[in-house]
């Protein structure tokens, strides 16, 4: 305890002496420090509003989509465009898989949609009233289509807030008619602008009722008749019955569609969840690269406290051979100055630790990017530095250690 | 006390060997208070060395507290250097940014431990008791050389070892180390190897050591 304390004695006197020098060779594991921390919060932050704006779509949806999701043999079909989805599939869903609240079958066309003088591109995506709650849409103005809509097939849309600026410029869309393809149709409801959506923006869309959709054309039938539809979309009670929800629609369309292995299925079941994890890995990694990017100015820093500990066994010759020739052995040369420089970066990170902190929390402040420090960066941080500091300091200190002393006594 | 048995020392300078010490053989007994004389280059200093361990011989053997040493570890070396022997060295060596009552307590970190009131009681011995907070900087010659005494004593060595410790101060206060030195002889029977060049000071001891060219040429008793 005692030896101990003599050492930390001679080590604070060592980075006391020199203020300045002992300063500036924090300074680069101070700047390192505080760059690890700003970037990984700012990774950490977009990580983290990615993923709340992500589930606030609904964690609890799942997509049935045409189409495999496995490789097979020969050329695959492109994504979406197999129609082997059909309005039976979804009522069979709606039916018979426990742990749902809504099955929205879903169909879309392109169309060229027309009012006076002014027209527009638009996708037009024929839906029950479920679409409404599974896809969490929020009403502008007017209703959603409702279940008398679809069964008498009636020729009214929904249109998105874009649809509204383009096709209405100075009027209420409400009420009016829009020339679709070669149907007119009444706009009965505006949908709230949405800047979260998971497949194209909802701004964009003009909805009608499935059935109606089908009788004006836009909907293919498959050999025995069915109504082929492009998505279901699937609301959960809960986010815990994904995967049991995910097999029971699974199981149910493979017997349908008559297929053995579930290798060569025809659709494919994703979850908001799925895409979330794969999302979530890929801010991971770029986290982990803005944190290796700022860790190479940790190293820098690094390689300045081996400089100056070279420096400073240099300068300190004579008193290691003053040490020594008072029964100082290698071992206590050796420590003094490797503990001497993890002493200095470890203060070092502790500084960068506040500075990074404290800019994490202006960046967050000035709102261009969400940013997030969590106990592990800090951690990480400060045991890094320490680590750079033994690193860096070993072979100093080893030199120091090794000097002859009588040799080390006549040196000035 | 100690004994050297045809100690040698030879240094590498380019391709040739410098052979300093050319066959030593001297025993000082314990309480014994020597002087070594002789000119500069005539090895004393590397003698010195040899003694306090602070360096090994090329060949021959030394034989500390009656123990082989030269061919022990720089660990244990380093070990009987900070319980056993005192040094005080021509130019003082004391550490310039520390007190002087920092650096006796240094004298004692690797000795088994800092005690800081023996620490003072040592530089009350020598006369400092006035000066224990200054820096060596802040002392005269005669005053830092007191210090180096008193880093030297507070830890109870064996053998004290003073290389030229007059050699860089004025005759008076040289006088006031060297009667420092004596006295400590005197009353505790310390074993006491001063280098001189200083003939009065030489005679002050009671047996000298005359070196020439690194051979013991002439052994007095006073």
């Amino acid at each position: 305890m005692k030896k101990l304390m003599g050492l930390l004695g001679s080590v604070w006197g060592g980075v006391i002496t020199h203020k300045l020098r002992s300063f500036l060779t924090m300074l680069g594991i101070v700047v390192g420090v505080a760059a690890v921390i700003i970037l990984m919060a700012v990774g950490k932050g977009s990580t983290q509003s990615i993923v709340s704006r992500f589930s606030s779509l609904g964690a609890n949806t799942l997509t049935v989509s045409p189409g495999s999701t496995q490789q097979q043999g020969g050329i695959r079909t492109a994504f979406g465009s197999a129609s082997t989805l059909t309005l039976e599939d979804a009522e069979a869903i709606a039916a018979s898989v426990s742990n749902i609240t809504a099955v929205a079958p879903s169909s879309s066309t392109q169309v060229q949609a027309i009012v006076g003088i002014n027209n527009v591109r638009a996708t037009v995506t024929g839906v029950t009233p479920e679409y409404e709650q599974v896809n969490s849409l929020q009403m502008a103005e007017g209703d959603f289509i409702s279940a008398d809509d679809n069964d008498s097939k009636a020729r009214v849309v929904v249109i998105g807030t874009n649809v509204e600026t383009t096709l209405f410029p100075d009027s209420d869309p409400v009420g009016q008619t829009i020339r679709a393809g070669n149907y007119i149709v009444t706009v009965i409801g505006v949908l709230q602008s949405s800047s979260q959506s998971s497949f194209g923006s909802v701004n964009n869309a003009i909805f009608i009722p499935l059935n109606t959709l089908q009788l004006l054309g836009g909907q293919q039938l498959t050999k025995n008749g069915d109504h082929v539809v492009s998505s279901i979309g699937v609301e959960i009670t809960d986010t815990k019955y994904v995967t049991t929800v995910t097999n029971d629609i699974t199981t149910l369309l493979l017997d349908r569609h008559q297929i053995l292995d579930s290798a060569n299925a025809d659709f494919s079941v994703t979850s908001v969840e799925a895409l979330l994890s794969s999302i979530t890995s890929v801010t991971n990694q770029l986290t982990l690269l803005l944190g290796a990017i700022a860790a190479i100015s940790l190293l820098v820093g690094g390689i300045g406290v081996m400089n100056i500990m070279l420096v400073s066994v240099l300068e300190r010759t004579r008193e290691i051979g003053i040490r020594k020739a008072l029964g100082a052995k290698e071992s206590d040369i050796w420590a003094q100055f490797l503990i001497e420089a993890a002493f200095l970066t470890f203060t070092g990170g502790i500084i960068g630790v506040i500075i990074g902190w404290g800019g994490a929390y202006i960046i967050n402040r000035m709102g261009t990017y969400a940013t997030l420090v969590t106990p592990n960066i800090i951690i990480l941080a400060v045991s890094v530095s320490v680590g750079i500091g033994l690193f860096f300091g070993f072979y100093p200190a080893w030199n120091a250690s090794r000097l002859e002393p009588i040799k080390a006594l006549r040196s000035e | 006390m100690i004994a050297l048995e045809g100690i040698t020392k030879a240094y590498k300078m380019g391709k040739r060997d410098l052979v300093v010490l050319k066959g030593i053989n001297l025993q000082v007994k314990q309480g014994e208070l020597v002087a070594i004389m002789g000119a500069s280059g005539s090895g004393k200093s590397t003698l010195l060395n040899i003694a306090g361990c602070l360096d090994r011989p090329t060949t021959g053997k030394y034989y500390f507290e009656d123990r082989e040493v030269s061919r022990l570890k720089s660990g244990d070396l380093a070990r009987i250097r900070g319980q056993r022997i005192g040094f005080i060295f021509q130019t003082f060596n004391l550490l310039s940014r520390i007190t002087a009552l920092a650096n006796v307590e240094l004298g004692m970190t690797y000795a088994g431990g800092v005690n800081r009131q023996r620490a003072k009681e040592a530089l009350v011995k020598v006369g400092l008791s006035e000066r224990i907070h200054h820096r060596p900087l802040e002392l005269s010659g005669g005053e830092q050389q007191r210090v180096a005494i008193a880093r030297a004593i507070v830890k109870n060595p064996s053998l004290f070892l003073a290389d030229e410790p007059t050699g860089q101060l004025d005759s008076s206060s040289g006088e006031e180390v060297i009667s420092i030195l004596l006295s400590l002889h005197a009353e505790q029977g310390t074993t006491l190897i001063i280098v001189t060049h200083d003939a009065s000071v030489a005679h002050r001891c009671q047996r000298i050591i005359h070196l020439k060219d690194g051979q013991i040429v002439a052994e007095e008793n006073v």
